[in-house]
């Protein structure tokens, strides 16, 4: 019987494949948006006049309001009844990055709010102009600051996709899905198949994402090894 | 005309009148040290000078520009102007090097090997050649206050406005310090807010004592603390020479 179920897996790796890599794009393509439009919001609500700070807040308190599945059914179903039809896999990449956006806005205001003022005073007493002051000064320290919070944005942004299965996209979770319905008798097994290659994908990326700190880790911030 | 005019500049915050009509003037190469108690206004004359909090009333010409008009490009004449603060300041995400080279690169558009041949010039003047690839959380105070005079140092400036450089320093790292302000008076004009007496009388062209946002008096070391003609100067230049345990 174990057997007929490690079949049933095995059998349809290539059709999971498929799905694994449409979750994959999905996380790259919405992770690389969320996180450029989160940095320009974050600057945008620390360093420009009002009203442009009380509407971002606006948009950041709405979507982090909002459960996933109500953006994607929104957009997806909500739209097309008038007359706007997105493709479910945009509608599922759209959804995406409103949502991660209005999160991650939180993750580089924080970032920005720990850099002391006086950098900046320091840069402008140079004759650097208020853009240079951001670009050179401050956005280095901001993205080294905000490895650890953009992590924890991007494994879960990347289950997230996993949503994007009720509105018809057919990434992993929908082909797990199809493959369950095929063999009513496998369903643990292959669920449980789904669950370690999300596992796997989620490992891989926090070890990379860890990387990534200790590389660009300024020196003489390391942790005390005292005990 | 002088190289540096302060032409009675007022500052309040709120209702709270931090300056109450300001002038003095620094010519080239001139070493002037503003003196008083804490709260007396010092920092902020200096934040109103390069226009880091830009005065309410009253000029400031540099070189015969008027920086308190709006319509002049501050940016370009912040070059001109050092500003060395209490606390350093430095980048922290950059190396001793590249604090000092950032400015020369992204302000003045020097190319990067000349701006690092330039820093590195600027970082052996305050005797740190050997730091230069060191972030500022591995050096030490002292080491940090330098790289920041090296920073100012390395754009040139007409004029370095010093802001306590040495309060937040212990006594040893001190001495490192006003030993590189010492060399470079006579050389670019110093404006130095400090409350090292020492320094004050010996490197000082002349010495302002200030209180309560005016400026009570000024002259030249010999002259303020030998025949200080205010009561008010010779209390406090008393009160600190006995603290700092001369005489």
């Amino acid at each position: 019987m174990v057997l007929l179920w490690i079949d049933s897996i095995i059998n349809n790796i290539p059709f999971l494949i498929e799905g694994l890599i449409t979750t994959i794009v999905l996380t790259i393509i919405s992770v690389a948006l969320a996180t450029l439009f989160g940095i320009l919001l974050a600057m945008g609500r620390c360093y420009t006049r009002q009203p442009i700070p009380f509407l971002i807040y606006l948009y950041e308190k709405i979507f982090r309001g909002l459960p996933l599945l109500v953006i994607f059914f929104l957009l997806y179903f909500g739209l097309s009844q008038q007359g706007i039809h997105i493709k479910a896999f945009f509608a599922a990449i759209i959804g995406l990055v409103l949502h991660s956006t209005a999160y991650q806005i939180q993750i580089y205001r924080s970032a920005i709010l720990a850099i002391p003022e006086g950098q900046k005073t320091a840069a402008i007493s140079l004759g650097m102009t208020k853009s240079k002051t951001i670009y050179h000064i401050i956005l280095p320290q901001v993205l080294r600051l905000s490895i650890p919070g953009w992590s924890n944005e991007f494994t879960i942004l990347l289950k997230d996709t996993s949503i994007a299965f009720s509105i018809g996209v057919v990434e992993l979770m929908a082909r797990g899905d199809a493959i369950t319905s095929m063999n009513p008798d496998a369903i643990l097994y292959v669920l449980l198949f789904i669950a370690f290659l999300y596992f796997v994908l989620v490992f891989s990326i926090n070890r990379g994402l860890n990387y990534l700190e200790k590389r660009f880790r300024i020196s003489g911030y390391e942790m005390t090894t005292a005990r | 005309m002088h190289m540096l005019e302060v032409k009675d500049i007022h500052k309040s915050y709120g209702a709270c009148e931090i300056l109450k009509g300001i002038s003095f003037n620094v010519d080239k190469a001139e070493t002037k040290v503003i003196i008083g108690a804490s709260g007396t206004g010092k920092s902020t004359l200096l934040k109103c000078i390069n226009q880091l909090d830009p005065p309410d009333k009253g000029e400031v010409w540099l070189d015969g520009e008027e920086l308190t008009n709006p319509s002049v490009d501050i940016n370009r004449i912040r070059q001109k102007i050092g500003f060395v603060f209490q606390d350093f300041n430095l980048f922290n995400h950059l190396t001793a090097l590249r604090n000092v080279s950032i400015g020369l690169e992204k302000v003045k558009k020097i190319d990067k090997e000349e701006a690092r041949e330039r820093a590195l010039q600027e970082l052996k003047r305050v005797g740190l050649e050997k730091q230069a690839s060191q972030h500022p959380a591995q050096l030490s105070g002292g080491q940090k206050q330098r790289v920041g005079i090296a920073r100012a140092l390395a754009m040139d400036p007409d004029i370095i406005l010093f802001d306590e450089p040495t309060s937040a320093l212990d006594p040893e790292l001190i001495g490192d310090v006003l030993d590189v302000m010492k060399v470079l008076a006579g050389k670019v004009a110093m404006l130095v807010v400090t409350h090292e007496m020492g320094f004050a009388r010996n490197v000082a062209d002349e010495i302002i004592f200030m209180e309560g946002g005016k400026i009570i008096e000024s002259g030249t070391p010999n002259q303020m603390f030998q025949h200080p003609k205010m009561e008010r100067t010779k209390e406090f230049l008393g009160k600190t020479s006995t603290l700092y345990g001369q005489e």
